[in-house]
């Protein structure tokens, strides 16, 4: 019996190996497209750039980086980013402890909204502020005569940057504080701590990883976005250019080498933020399943 | 501290946890919540330690809790003198187990917080007591699950609380662990004497640990007593089936002095197996398995009349006596029995009716 049953078995191992495996070319031919793909579309680019930006040499590639437009579109993009970047930090925190933590009438209206800006293009959400405020706008006349200046200037640009960059925070937040619960809240609650501190030695030091992660996607579009704030802003030289629009401007008047320099700090804010992205990714993950673990049964008894 | 809650009533969307909860439970006591999943305990403990509230009814006393006579239904969990261990432990991940068990303390304001030191000197002295000093630089994910739930107890009795709180406080861990933990937090209870009310779907557990057993089912309290009367004495049909194994036998009663409208129980070690009986209040059966472990033997009999099984235990020395073999005819005999009208309205107080001879009441 028992000598019949382990023949059994050695025959029908091969079998079954071979009946769960892929054959190999198929596995060699989708890694070669996979690879194929990337390379085209993402090294060759890359590196283009790069070639480009340093084709006449490293003299010519910083005159392009300090030149007086490059700097002010330079300031600006860091301007509007240091502004939008913070206000989505403190929205996204509130909106994620909001929609995780309680129990409230609206929520599932709440959390749509705030992929609202996903879903729209950009163009549509650069006309949406231009129609508010513009001259032809809504408030455009009352702010003309208060000599208030929106659209085409500095306050446009933050506005749309604000609305592109606005789920970032909030999306990476909500589903880990989802996952976590409120157990710790809850026993932070009955220790004696009020809402406040438990926020500061609770909540936030759970959900540290993903937050850093959710700014720093949010900074990488808040410097990166090009068609909102492309029609709020004008594209006045050194006022209301951002690292993008420069981008386009040099373009457009044949300086392909000036513009593949600027192009490159873009794109050196990508690399970096692609690596802190992974680091963190990992750190994240770690956090994230040791929520998952310890899931908890809400209304169980 | 006494511990009351009068008329809680307690609903989730469409769900009823509470329909109409009194509860009062002794200073200094060790009290078990009893339950299957749903049956409202949890939510009523939650409701105790102020994490939950109950409904506002038209009765102004309903779902009042009151810690000594004196009403705590305003005061927020933090100010109730409370301490409470969640299921899943909800220690702070990121802290380590010192800070964990110092949290209570530290978050104090300042004029009441005790100093640096006096602070050390409380967690290394909760340390020794859950045994783990030693371990206060360690994360919580660096410890076993029952080292975690020991830390959680700490940290709720770091800051003194006047009622202990658990939830499902052993629900998580594996069956050594658990018995281990079980008698020491009973030997907690007997050196700290602080009341403790703990929520269990562990009969055994509740039975075991517990001064006083708060049996619920489906948002209502059942039977409140110490766990020796709850086992045996039930007070309702859910009772009897929730605490350990019964048989129910529900037709052909009228041979066992039981009316048609009555459901038998009785528990496997009151029923006898006779080879030749001749009394009248005995049931023919027939045997479909014997199993013998330890010190008694296990036999699943079959009532030839209805078809009905019947679980019986007998004494080793009984089973080697009979000779019982699958497919023997016998006749059963139950020492013991329960009896409860059918339908499915119980009444709490339904009293059997007291037999002739308690130790052998044959029928």
């Amino acid at each position: 019996m028992a000598g019949s049953a382990s023949t059994l078995t050695h025959v029908a191992r091969p079998h079954s190996r071979r009946g769960l495996e892929d054959p190999r070319w198929l596995k060699y031919t989708l890694l070669g497209i996979a690879f194929g793909f990337v390379l085209l579309f993402l090294v060759v680019p890359l590196t283009a750039v790069f070639v480009e930006a340093l084709r006449k040499g490293l003299g010519l590639y910083f005159t392009a980086l300090t030149e007086a437009d490059a700097v002010a579109a330079i300031r600006l993009t860091l301007l509007a980013a240091s502004i939008s970047v913070p206000l989505n930090l403190v929205f996204g925190v509130a909106a994620a402890w909001a929609i995780a933590k309680f129990e409230f009438p609206g929520k599932s209206v709440l959390i749509t909204l705030i992929d609202l800006p996903f879903a729209v293009s950009p163009v549509i959400a650069g006309l949406v502020y231009v129609l508010l405020f513009g001259a032809q706008g809504w408030w455009g006349p009352w702010l003309m005569e208060h000599d208030i200046r929106i659209i085409f200037a500095v306050p446009g640009i933050v506005l749309a940057t604000v609305f592109v960059t606005f789920p970032f925070v909030a999306r990476e937040l909500i589903p880990l504080m989802q996952a976590q619960g409120k157990d710790e809240e809850l026993a932070a609650l009955t220790l004696g701590a009020g809402g406040w501190r438990t926020f500061w030695k609770v909540t936030l030091p759970n959900v540290k990883w993903a937050l850093f992660y959710g700014v720093i996607l949010c900074n990488a579009r808040a410097m990166g976005e090009f068609g909102a704030v492309s029609v709020v802003s004008g594209h006045i030289r050194g006022e209301t250019n951002t690292i993008p629009l420069h981008v386009e401007i040099l373009y457009n008047e044949y300086q392909t080498q000036a513009a593949f320099a600027v192009a490159s700090l873009l794109t050196l804010l990508a690399l970096v933020t692609i690596v802190l992205k992974s680091l963190i990714e990992w750190r994240h993950r770690k956090s994230v399943e040791a929520a998952a673990t310890a899931t908890t049964r809400q209304f169980a008894s | 501290m006494s511990i009351e809650v009068r008329n809680a009533w307690k609903h989730f969307g469409s769900y009823t946890a509470l329909a109409g909860v009194d509860l009062k439970v002794a200073s200094g006591r060790l009290t078990a919540l009893l339950g299957p999943s749903g049956s409202g305990k949890t939510t009523l403990l939650r409701i105790i330690a102020g994490l939950e509230f109950a409904d506002r009814t038209e009765d102004p006393e309903s779902g009042r809790v009151y810690f000594d006579g004196e009403d705590v239904s305003a005061v927020p969990a933090g100010r109730r003198g409370v301490g409470f261990v969640f299921q899943h432990y909800a220690l702070f991940k990121h802290m380590t187990v010192f800070d964990n068990i110092a949290f209570g303390l530290t978050v104090r304001a300042r004029g009441e917080r005790p100093t640096k030191p006096q602070i050390a000197a409380r967690v290394n002295e909760l340390l020794q007591l859950i045994q783990l000093d030693g371990l206060g630089a360690r994360l919580p994910d660096q410890l076993s699950g029952g080292q975690r739930q020991r830390v959680a107890l700490a940290r709720a009795l770091a800051v003194q609380p006047k009622v202990l709180l658990l939830d499902e406080p052993f629900g998580a861990l594996d069956a050594q662990v658990r018995k281990d933990l079980r008698r020491w937090l009973r030997s907690l209870h007997e050196k700290l004497h602080v009341t403790t009310v703990f929520v269990t779907h562990d009969q055994e557990e509740a039975l075991e640990l517990a001064d006083e057993v708060v049996v619920m089912n489906q948002a209502r309290i059942e039977q409140v007593g110490p766990p020796q009367a709850v086992y045996d004495r039930p007070a309702s049909p859910f009772v009897i089936e929730f605490l350990g194994n019964v048989n129910r036998l529900e037709s052909g009663l009228d041979r066992l002095r039981a009316s048609e409208r009555d459901v038998l129980y009785v528990r496997p070690h009151d029923v006898d197996i006779q080879r030749d009986y001749t009394g009248q209040h005995a049931l023919a059966a027939r045997v479909l398995h014997v199993f013998s472990a330890g010190n008694y033997g296990r036999v699943t009999l079959e009532r030839i009349d209805t078809g009905e099984t019947i679980e019986a235990e007998i004494s080793r020395s009984r089973l080697r006596q009979l000779e019982l073999v699958g497919g023997d005819k016998v006749h059963v005999v139950f020492n013991h029995i329960r009896l409860f009208p059918k339908g499915e309205f119980y009444e709490t107080d339904v009293s059997t009716p007291a037999p002739d001879n308690p130790d052998h009441y044959a029928i």
